[in-house]
């Protein structure tokens, strides 16, 4: 699963130019997921602060 | 807003601005729609650009230009610099711009041309018809928005949709997105007089840090690495490093993030009906990444092909090709070349790029184009000749 800290985010939209999925979408301020997401992890290895990150389940 | 327009641009930074503006002055029917609610903050940007480059599209005022830079410095990662005039330098030297105020003068401009402009008005989708795009989807304010029209342009930059709703594949590669990290700083000692520049594999793998003067005692600090060597390390981490090292006791006035694209142009930046321009084409200069005024530089072609298309009645791919031809054989070649130089110069070993740096210490490059300081590069080491062959054609 992948989770945003959103008090870390500084809403650049890198993690959407990256994501192969078409999952993520900057919104003015805050960035959302949507279940397309398919865990590659692109995101969370380009957010220059390192506000995503993929959370392993069970 | 109406329901219908001649042309939809969709985001306001420089591109987006100077696409509407050139439409509306070509007397169509424009919206500008801006999902942010201010336009040009946050800014995600170093703010340096080229003066020539810029006073094509707009007069300088001194109400956005922060401050002028004589040269530039790119220095090695064992610290020998290597000098560069303002004109010579490149795209991303010259004036340090303010941003904020910057995109929103360009808007004005877009504005005073007769062009609607709204902001925290949001894209979410287009409308396709028998494999036009004819509209966009959006929402103002929150509320569910439609309108028509029979040109789109997508300026909505390194997180475009535009492109994807209308099966172009912008997705960037890691190898081909350079992730950044920024802070506004003062009460820090540095030479007003040039934007620095200072790369090396530790500095900042696959890209570089660099020192923008903003007037006074302030000056951009930043940093930004290729997305493929970032991951465990990230850009904030390194510039905090860099700045504790050069700066301990500045203070930090604002935070900026950003992902700049160092793909070279889109193999396809048009559909029926739809022009994609700026960032969002993936226009940036792979190795500077300097993207302003090839941003405006591809918005204004695309406005003025969209007032042909539209006098034509005729919006399709074939019509709009004369958008790739003309921004092809303005910026091609050059893009074509930053990017192979790209390639190269983001896998050289700090060992390699001190080397290359002794070599041409000595040159005067006060007079020295991009292409030139390449030159004397090969000229006094011929292995790598071959690598960089190229870049000189």
């Amino acid at each position: 699963m992948i989770t945003v800290d959103r008090h870390k985010c500084g809403h650049c939209g890198a993690c959407v130019g990256v994501c192969p999925a078409n999952a993520i979408e900057l919104i003015n301020r805050w960035i959302e997921l949507s279940d397309e997401c398919i865990e590659c992890g692109a995101c969370a290895k380009v957010c220059p602060v390192g506000a995503l990150e993929i959370l392993n389940e069970g | 807003m109406k329901d219908e327009y001649d042309v939809v641009v969709v985001g306001a930074g420089p591109g987006g601005s100077i696409a509407a503006k050139t439409a509306a002055e070509h007397d169509l029917d424009v919206l500008l729609i801006e999902k942010r609610a201010e336009i040009g903050n946050p800014v995600r940007c170093a703010e340096g650009v080229g003066k020539e480059g810029i006073k094509s599209f707009i007069k300088p005022d001194r109400s956005w230009i922060s401050a002028e830079v004589k040269g530039a410095r790119i220095y090695s990662p064992d610290g020998t610099a290597i000098e560069m005039s303002e004109d010579m330098a490149g795209p991303e030297v010259g004036y340090v711009l303010e941003r904020k105020i910057f995109d929103r003068a360009l808007a004005l401009q877009a504005a005073r041309a007769g062009a609607e402009v709204m902001v925290k008005t949001r894209a979410t989708g287009l409308i396709m018809e028998d494999g036009f795009v004819k509209g966009v989807k959006g929402k103002h304010f929150g509320d569910d928005f439609t309108v028509r029209a029979s040109v789109i342009i997508g300026a909505d930059g390194v997180e475009s949709k535009v492109g994807r709703w209308a099966g172009i594949d912008t997705t960037l590669k890691l190898s081909d997105i350079e992730t950044c990290a920024q802070f506004l700083m003062t009460d820090i000692d540095f030479n007003p007089d040039y934007c620095d520049f200072y790369v090396g594999n530790e500095i900042a793998p696959g890209g570089y840090a660099w020192i923008f003067p903003k007037g006074g005692h302030e000056a951009n600090v930043g940093l930004g690495i290729l997305g493929s060597r970032a991951g465990e390390i990230k850009a904030m981490d390194l510039l905090k490093r860099f700045v504790k090292e050069k700066f301990p006791d500045g203070q930090v006035l604002e935070i900026i993030v950003g992902g700049v694209p160092v793909s070279g142009p889109l193999e396809r930046t048009i559909a029926n009906g739809l022009m994609l321009v700026g960032d969002a084409a993936r226009m940036a200069d792979p190795i500077t990444g300097g993207g302003i005024v090839n941003a405006m530089l591809t918005g204004q072609i695309a406005g003025e092909v969209a007032a042909k298309a539209l006098s034509r009645g005729d919006t399709s791919t074939k019509a709009l090709s004369e958008y790739e031809n003309r921004w092809k054989s303005a910026i091609g070649a050059p893009l074509k070349n930053s990017l192979r130089a790209k390639e190269i110069f983001t896998k050289m070993s700090d060992e390699k790029l001190n080397a290359l740096a002794h070599s041409i210490k000595d040159v005067d490059f006060s007079e020295m184009t991009a292409t030139g300081l390449l030159r004397a590069l090969v000229k006094r080491n011929p292995k790598i000749l071959w690598e960089l062959r190229h870049l000189l054609k």
